[in-house]
């Protein structure tokens, strides 16, 4: 009898009729773009007109397959299952499978047992993923493949969700690395995503059969796999028609049921009824005149425009280079629009640009005198270099500038743009709150835009639909990755094209809402909202912002073209007579190269792209400081104690002489606090300490494979590198003790943990390095502040160094106190020093404050030279920490690194050129605690408070926004003191 | 409303006053269980009502008052109850909130802070809340932990496990649909209404008691098909409570599966004895390690009890005692990992192991620091130990779809399903020679 098997997949549906001999009669492959039912009622029409009305086994398979074959009451066979009994058919002798579809991984390992992985709710789409950067490049995902053939050299991409890798990706693009490098990096970032989140541990090994659709079509994936894996050509196993295999296993599987006719098949489906569980919302208008009055409200807030070809006299520009869009305007000098431009980058912003000056060259020609010009956003300082535009300023200036052009009165500004979400607070015409998307909500706006695509929808035309959408699907409120899987769970129960795009809608404005403003009650947004940005221009998605905030807002008729608005605006309130632009010559014989480099400038070795512009300008990215992109080093002379930290630990003074050989300790989460302790420790026993050493990425893919959790934060993931490190540099005993308690520094503290990541990290180690068996790993439980810790380091030492006394272990510990204790009064000590010589200087202070291991340049990403890069001097949190005291608070304070944070932000508070920086490891819960606390302790004495969140992105772009506004804002507030004072 | 009292640090008090005209919301974490908890607590004076609600509006509440990158079981709770007090059901000026606290180095203990913070963005500052814990954490002079209330809290946990491990085994096999919830329900009347009458702890009676539910499960009808058993562990909330794992239990049963949760005396006990294992590992004081032991002590000795009843219910599984299992991760982890549900959590993986559930659902909910470590950081020991371990981790968050769960655990009970026809097909074939092969351990 024949079997049928159809794969129901997030974007495709496959399908195919097998004969009793297990041959292929029937195949199809197609995307879906949500029409189901109706596409695999035509499949089904088109197998009965060829094969007639037989009876055969059928069943159906896929993410999106389940819904379906509940309602038509057909069998449902899991999809892992059905792909690992394809492998056993037809690729006997298989170790492991790796199949990538829309939005699922998998990983089959064969042997005793099946063991199957299936990507968890965090780890975002394969191919979803490709198509949504294919999208970002504007090419499609056959070119990005072409693209990738051709690549030299690989970027690092952050490989956990497409969120995150669309944070390195973008600033890339728009840095001008090779478009080639960039796509061979992206289907990287999946191998690396499939290997290192999927695999959780175990090795991928043997003969590896590679399954699903983007590995059938994309061969330079394949290959990037291949490599990674260091698989031979033998154990490589490309299947023919390795799209087909899910429902392949499907229909082998449906023999284990009853026989159906054909016939009988399709009428199920074709009668199989919607049923409804995702909740539907009330629609964003009930009529055309609701919506025409609505159109007519926001008609007001506009800009008058002039006929260049009427006016004479001077013009300002403004240039907002976007992550994803380009947005000019030229204004006049009476503030009239001469001219505006709004358009995608195409993954070349600086040929966009170049066509767009030309443009205006010609418009403005002899009677118009370009007098100044501005610039912001992501492309600042690249089109700042590529075209001397007269002045780059922070986004956030740029748009308080054009939203006060609107409202005068404004006291709240959300900006979303493509992939950015900006909202700022404003009081006493200064940006006193300034807000952006975490990294895990951003692309809103594009994910709009993408979704439109992939259904066969331009962004308009989707957006459009979803004004009238009957019943809008709830979707909501979280990461976008998060949100195609509900916009999945939305189709498979029927919601119509047009529900989705208001649920979208909706969830975009809730995710901007409750994830980033985090507004409980629309009086905190103040009486005066200029919404703005791209994404605004979508009236469904204004409504929604209105209907949930529940009130009216402003939106520029020009919501897109704020950030460049401002620019002109800000260019004209600045002056001047001629602009420093180059001229139309100069245009017209522009030309730009870029080449990869390697600085040498320090240890770091960070890559560069160096792009060369006509006339010999310059411009260099990838760096994580000033000093490779040919800054003076003045800015060394700034203290940073981060940076003085980091090398004092690194310069652990350790026994020369050991006569007790050596011991390894990695560089990694609470050593960075207890290192000063533990190195005089093992020197007074006259054992040699050995350094894991620094931290970088290739140190971290030494021990990725081996992570089990993905979602465990970056420092944690890094021990796994450091432990890996000691290894290979051939120590024969790790030392790394669980510390589920730390010091009792502050007495007023509740208790003293440590966080359950940061005290049981050494027993995940040795439940997950094989390498921990092959030496020895020593983990005992040791809380050195305990009355009796000396005899239980005795005990748990002893059985490695038969030979040491209790004596010993007494004395050594009396000593490593010491130079604790004098380790941590150096810091303090330095501390001061740098608090005398910002005030000697006139420098502002920044407090970089986190856990002690955010010191480590690889988890900071050099946001310390970044701060110092900015003219202020870094402080950290332990330096200042005995100066304050922050009781009572309003949470339980119990773990001890929090304490210090609490305290730091106390004094903060009463110093005027101090301000508090807090970075934050993505992952790390506890800190949704104390984010909440340090923001009341600060903003109770008027500070600002800035969170700065940190992960394995090695981008620092939405870093610099948030600290340059920082200081945008520290400088309108002193000026607004002078003034008063004055 | 009764007059407000604050302490020096500012904190609400929950008054004798109080205590005489407030309704106490508590929210739900174990339907049974909680009917006994309530009951104890209302001797003491206090009015309280569990809240049952599971609609969506409590992870938006949630959303909207928590911070989003806290841990999904802190966002339920605390949405739940502010949900509630939005609800228009209760009297503003006469309602307070219960939360427990458990005192450990998890994000748990800060709940009720975070509550507080949320209570307050939410304009019900004049909301009293009261911390229920051993650790003597927060007093207040409406609500004391009384030597009735504690002994009352222990056999409500006792029958409450007894009542949950005897009713999972019953709901699956039972051949009259509805007979285990009807004797669920009637034995939580009857023992809530004498718990009006017995003030102080009384092992004999409860033992009569236990006895006669064991007698009458034992002597329901039960089928003797066979059925993939599965286990469930996690995050003490999302392990067992309805809302937390989008009802876990009925999707199981509905595919055609038994489940197994291990009862949260084990969680007691590990929770005190973690005080008597941290003298051993740091030392201490001597006097403080005594009263744990003998803390611990007398749960186990309830633990004994309870194990000694079920084991005359014919035809249903005993539970583990505590010592075992804590024996059992003994390689895997020390005993000093006690964050959240610490070694406990690994230690009922393995012990659901070796008494043949192979399949296991580890609860996992998003921003799960400990459960890093202890679950899905165990996974590779654990298999590498038993390879026919069928483990799946499910993370839960507020913005999860029901289908992708859902998705993971069909694949699960897939494997269940195959392991079973094997393990069927492999004691067919040697059934003559050997009756008694132990399904988890043959056909792999």
């Amino acid at each position: 009898m024949k079997s049928l098997g159809i794969d129901v997949g997030s974007t495709t549906v496959k399908a195919v009729l097998m004969s009793e001999s297990g041959e292929m009669l029937y195949k199809r492959y197609e995307r879906h773009n949500a029409r189901v039912r109706e596409l695999i009622g035509e499949i089904l029409s088109e197998i009965l007109e060829k094969f007639g009305d037989i009876e055969l086994h059928a069943a159906v398979t896929g993410s999106a397959g389940l819904g379906a074959a509940e309602r038509a009451g057909l069998p449902f066979v899991q999809e892992v299952v059905a792909s690992s009994t394809a492998v056993e058919k037809f690729l006997p002798g298989t170790d492991a499978v790796i199949e990538l579809g829309g939005e699922d991984a998998k990983i089959i390992f064969f042997g005793q047992v099946t063991e199957q992985r299936m990507n968890g709710t965090c780890a975002g789409g394969t191919g979803a993923f490709i198509d949504q950067m294919a999208t970002l490049m504007d090419i499609t995902a056959d070119e990005l493949n072409d693209l990738a053939s051709r690549a030299e050299k690989l970027y690092p991409i952050a490989s956990r969700c497409g969120v995150f890798a669309k944070t390195d990706v973008q600033p890339l693009l728009n840095q001008g690395a090779r478009r080639e490098d960039v796509a061979a990096s992206i289907l990287q970032a999946v191998v690396n995503q499939t290997i290192g989140g999927l695999a959780q541990g175990r090795r991928i090994e043997g003969n590896v059969a590679f399954l699903g659709g983007p590995l059938s079509f994309l061969p330079e994936l394949g290959k990037l796999f291949v490599k990674t894996l260091k698989l031979t050509p033998e154990q490589a196993r490309f299947p023919k028609d390795g799209q087909y295999f899910v429902a392949l296993g499907c229909a082998v599987e449906s023999e284990h049921f009853e026989p159906l006719r054909l016939a009988d098949v399709a009428a199920r489906l074709a009668a199989a009824e919607d049923i409804t569980v995702t909740s539907r919302l009330e629609p964003l208008f009930r009529s055309e005149e609701e919506y025409g009055e609505f159109r007519r409200r926001h008609a007001t807030a506009s800009v008058d425009t002039v006929d260049p070809a009427e006016y004479e006299g001077g013009a300002w520009l403004g240039i907002d280079a976007g992550s994803t869009t380009t947005k000019l305007v030229l204004l006049s000098d009476d503030m009239r629009i001469l001219y505006s431009y709004y358009a995608p980058n195409r993954g070349d912003p600086v040929e966009v640009l170049r066509e767009q000056l030309l443009e205006i060259r010609k418009i403005t020609g002899d009677r118009i005198t370009l007098r100044g010009s501005a610039v912001t956003g992501y492309g600042e300082e690249l089109m700042c270099a590529a075209f001397g535009v007269d002045s780059g300023i922070v986004e956030t200036v740029a748009h308080y500038t054009a939203a006060r052009f609107f409202e005068p009165e404004v006291d709240y500004i959300i900006d979303i743009g493509g992939q950015d979400m900006k909202c700022f607070r404003i009081r006493g015409g200064a940006i006193d709150g300034i807000m952006l998307n975490e990294a895990c909500s951003s692309g809103c706006g594009s994910f709009i835009e993408t979704f439109a695509k992939a259904i066969g929808y331009t962004t308009p035309e989707f957006a459009k639909l979803g004004l009238f959408g009957e019943h809008p699907a709830d979707l909501g409120s979280r990461c976008t990755v998060f949100m195609n899987s509900s916009v999945k769970q939305a189709q498979k129960e029927g919601a119509t094209v047009a529900d989705i795009s208001a649920g979208l809608s909706i969830s975009v404005v809730k995710n901007a809402l409750y994830k980033v403003i985090r507004v409980v009650d629309p009086e905190e947004l103040g009486h005066h909202v200029v919404v703005q940005g791209g994404t605004f221009l979508n009236d469904a998605i204004l409504r929604a912002f209105e209907r949930e905030l529940g009130r009216e807002v402003t939106r520029p008729a020009i919501a897109g073209l704020m950030g460049a608005f401002g620019c002109a605006l800000y260019a004209r309130e600045r002056g001047g007579e001629e602009s420093t632009l180059i001229s139309l010559e100069e245009l017209e014989q522009f030309e730009h190269t870029s080449s990869a480099a390697r600085c040498g400038l320090c240890g770091n070795h960070c890559t560069l792209t160096v792009n060369r512009f006509t006339g010999g300008r310059r411009f260099i990215t990838g760096n994580r400081c000033e000093r490779g992109a040919g800054a003076s080093k003045r800015s060394e002379e700034i203290p940073n104690l981060y940076e003085y930290k980091y090398k004092k630990l690194l310069e652990t003074e350790v026994c020369e002489n050991p006569t007790r050989g050596e011991i390894g300790i990695p560089l990694a989460l609470n050593f960075f606090d207890t290192l000063p302790f533990w190195g005089a420790f093992f020197r007074n026993i006259g054992v040699k300490v050995v350094l894991s050493g620094q931290s970088d990425r290739v140190l971290y893919s030494l021990g990725q494979d081996t992570i089990p959790s993905d979602t465990v934060c970056y420092p944690a993931k890094l021990v796994h590198g450091h432990i890996a490190a000691l290894a290979e540099r051939g120590v024969k005993r790790i030392f790394y003790p669980c510390a589920p308690y730390n010091n009792t520094e502050y007495e007023k503290a509740d208790n003293y943990y440590n966080c359950p990541v940061v005290a049981y990290y050494p027993e995940l180690i040795a439940a997950n390095m094989p390498v921990t068996k092959t030496l020895e790993y020593l983990n005992p439980y040791l809380i050195y502040t305990r009355k009796g810790f000396e005899k239980k380091l005795y005990e748990a030492l002893s059985p490695y160094y038969p030979d040491l006394t209790e004596h010993e272990v007494k004395h050594a510990v009396k000593l490593a106190r010491e130079a604790d204790h004098a380790f941590r009064e150096e810091i303090r000590m330095k501390g001061e020093e740098a608090v005398a010589w910002a005030r000697e200087h006139g420098k502002k202070m920044i407090v970089l404050s986190g856990r002690p291991y955010h010191i480590d340049p690889e988890i900071n990403h050099g946001i310390d030279r970044l701060i110092t890069s900015l003219g202020l001097v870094v402080i950290t949190e332990e330096a200042v920490a005995p100066k304050g005291s922050a009781a009572p608070l309003h949470v339980l304070n119990q773990w001890s690194y929090h304490a210090r944070l609490y305290n730091a932000a106390a004094y903060v508070a009463t110093q005027d050129d101090m301000e508090f920086v807090q970075l934050v490891s993505f992952g790390c819960g506890i800190d949704a605690i104390t984010g909440d606390e340090l923001r009341d302790i600060l903003e109770r004495s008027g500070k600002f408070y800035t969170q700065v969140k940190i992960d394995e992105i090695t981008n620092l772009g939405a870093a610099k926004i948030r600290l340059r506004s920082l200081v945008a804002a520290m400088e309108a507030r002193e000026r607004k003191a002078v003034s008063v004072r004055g | 409303m009764a007059e407000l009292k604050y302490t020096k640090d500012g904190r609400l008090l929950f008054t004798k006053e109080m205590r005489d005209s407030y309704t106490v919301l508590v929210p739900q974490m174990l339907p049974i269980h909680f009917e006994f908890i309530t009951k104890a607590l209302s001797l003491e004076g206090l009015k309280v009502e569990v809240l049952n609600t599971t609609h969506r509006g409590i992870i938006d509440a949630g959303l909207k008052h928590v911070h989003n990158d806290i841990c999904f079981p802190a966002l339920l709770v605390i949405g739940q109850m502010i949900d509630a007090l939005k609800s228009g059901k209760y009297d503003m000026d006469h309602v307070a909130l219960m939360i427990t606290q458990t005192g450990g180095g998890c994000r748990a203990s800060n709940y009720i802070h975070l509550l507080r913070k949320g209570l307050k963005k939410a304009g019900f500052d004049k909301v009293p809340v009261i911390s229920l814990n051993l650790s003597g954490l927060e007093s207040n002079p409406g609500f004391k932990m009384t030597l009735p209330l504690i002994s009352r809290l222990i056999t409500g946990v006792v029958y409450g496990d007894a009542l949950m491990w005897l009713s999972n085994r019953s709901r699956a096999y039972e051949v009259n649909a509805g007979e285990t919830d009807a004797l669920v329900k009637k034995w939580t009347t009857r023992l809530s209404d004498e718990m009006s009458h017995t003030k102080l702890p009384n092992k004999k009676k409860v033992r009569e008691n236990l006895l006669a539910i064991a007698r009458d499960f034992g002597a329901l009808k039960l089928s003797d098909v066979k059925k993939p058993r599965v286990g469930v562990v996690g995050e003490i909330y999302v392990k067992f409570a309805p809302l937390g794992n989008n009802n876990l239990e009925r999707f199981l049963r509905s595919e055609g599966a038994e489940v197994i949760v291990p009862g949260l005396m084990d969680f007691l006990i590990f929770k005190v004895d973690n005080r008597v294992e941290d003298s051993v590992i740091y030392g201490g004081k001597a006097a403080k390690k005594a009263v744990a032991t003998v803390l611990r002590n007398y749960i186990i000795g309830y633990q004994d009890l309870l194990r000694e009843c079920i084991s005359y219910a014919d035809g249903y599984p005993v539970p583990a005692r505590y010592a075992d299992i804590k024996e059992m991760v003994k390689g895997f982890l020390g005993y000093g990992n006690k964050m959240g549900e610490g070694w406990l959590l690994t230690a009922e993986m393995l012990e659901l192991i070796n008494s043949g559930v192979t399949n296991i659902v580890c609860t996992q909910p998003f921003g799960c620091l400990p459960n890093h470590i202890v679950g899905k950081g165990m996974m590779r020991p654990v298999r590498e130990a038993h390879p026919n371990a069928n483990i799946v981790a499910i993370d839960y968050d507020p913005g999860t779809t029901s289908v992708n769960q859902e998705n993971r655990l069909k694949l699960m009970l897939a494997n269940a399903r195959r392991a079973l026809e094997r393990a069927e097909a492999a004691q067919d074939a040697s059934a003559p020679e050997e009756q008694a092969a132990e399904p988890a351990a043959v056909g792999e």
